[in-house]
């Protein structure tokens, strides 16, 4: 199928087969599968700009299909992804900021490649070691056993009393968050967590789900199913934001998105749905691979030369 | 078990083939009559090409979401998930 806008030959079974195989992922962890798609777009002779463009309209189509999904299945805290959008275009704006002064120092590529690779690591290490600890403390305290009316959306951190610290920090205004079973917690806490998110996104590219899911749910203590959709949420309207700004820039082959968002509409919904049938530290033990490929790709990028 | 699983399966192999054929009939009829147009747009109004862009992606997100969601409801007696 010829793509004009961006001049390309791709099939359209390839771009649809991705979509899925990413909103599969999208709709399980809540991220935007940038890590994929990006040199998914890459291997079929898409240009760079059009490939990180056209990557975030895609994000955001099969994150409103994720999203529609869990706000059903009442996953979704609307307050807080709304709070959290407005510091999230923050941060990417100081993001892109950053990578501009790096060009104009010469040293992007190396410091980016750095950076990244030890945030992606430190995530998944800390991950494993907290999702491990709370499923060996569950196993102790209850073992073999299901207490009768406790579903897989039933939360708990073996990093919980952090969490209530952060939420006892107590600088005005103070906002609850009825929804996530937060009671009282301080808006800049929320404000910094997105617009550390967004800085993430501007400084690695893609929507940064995999700093933010995390963050959510040991920052701000939301539960991990409330934390996948609230962030699917929250990169409807940061990727929008993107998106917009992109393809003023001439980066974003809409038809390309729109091709890709009919297989993610399918594999968003499987993977929101198949949220129901795991329990918080499951999930998470099983994100704990996904920023171990982002780690990979910045390697042998860096190792190659070569961009995937 | 077994059968509940396989029923399943076959279920949602239903359901790709209807959602296939949907989507081929979009890809040949709607995509192929709006690239003139978008292309257009690419190259001369760029602001509107932008707007027209997330509104094309968000309508259809939407749209699919209801179409599977429909589907799933259809194939499956009523049960969504």
């Amino acid at each position: 199928m010829f793509f004009p806008i961006s001049n390309s030959h791709i099939s359209p079974i390839y771009l649809a087969v991705s979509g899925f195989v990413i909103g599969i992922l999208g709709g399980f962890f809540g991220v935007g599968g940038s890590f994929i798609a990006g040199p998914a777009l890459r291997a079929v002779g898409l240009d760079w700009n059009f490939a990180i463009g056209t990557d975030l309209a895609h994000i955001v189509g099969k994150s409103v299909v994720a999203a529609k999904r869990h706000r059903a299945l009442g996953n979704v805290d609307l307050r807080l992804g709304f709070i959290m959008a407005f510091g999230t275009m923050g941060g990417a704006e100081v993001g892109a900021q950053l990578i501009q002064m790096l060009k104009r120092a010469g040293n992007v590529n190396l410091v980016v490649s750095i950076v990244s690779i030890a945030i992606y690591v430190s995530i998944s290490s800390f991950m494993i070691w907290e999702a491990w600890r709370t499923l060996q403390f569950q196993k102790k305290r209850r073992p073999r056993t299901k207490v009768p009316g406790t579903t897989a959306k039933e939360d708990e951190s073996s990093f919980s009393h952090r969490t209530r610290a952060i939420q006892r920090f107590h600088l005005w205004p103070m906002i609850s968050l009825p929804t996530s079973g937060v009671t009282a917690i301080s808006l800049w806490v929320i404000v910094l967590v997105s617009f550390i998110g967004g800085l993430f996104s501007g400084f690695l590219g893609g929507g940064a789900g995999y700093i933010r899911m995390p963050m959510l749910v040991y920052v701000l203590g939301i539960p991990t199913h409330l934390a996948v959709g609230t962030d699917l949420f929250e990169i409807i309207i940061s990727a929008s934001y993107g998106t917009f700004s992109h393809a003023t820039k001439g980066n974003v082959d809409i038809l390309i998105a729109l091709v890709m968002n009919t297989g993610a509409a399918i594999g968003a919904q499987i993977g929101a749905i198949s949220t129901q049938y795991f329990a918080g530290p499951k999930i998470r033990l099983a994100f704990v691979p996904l920023p171990l490929i982002g780690a990979a790709i910045v390697i042998y990028t860096l190792m190659t030369g070569h961009k995937l | 078990m077994k059968a509940e699983a396989s029923g399943t399966l076959r279920a949602f192999l239903l359901e790709l083939a209807v959602y296939a054929v949907f989507v081929t009939g979009y890809f040949f009829l709607v995509l192929h009559f709006l690239s003139g147009w978008l292309q257009d747009l690419h190259l001369h109004h760029v602001k509107t090409y932008a707007l027209v862009a997330i509104v094309l992606i968000i309508g259809q997100a939407v749209v699919l979401e209801s179409v599977t969601t429909w589907l799933f409801r259809l194939l499956r007696g009523g049960r969504s998930e």
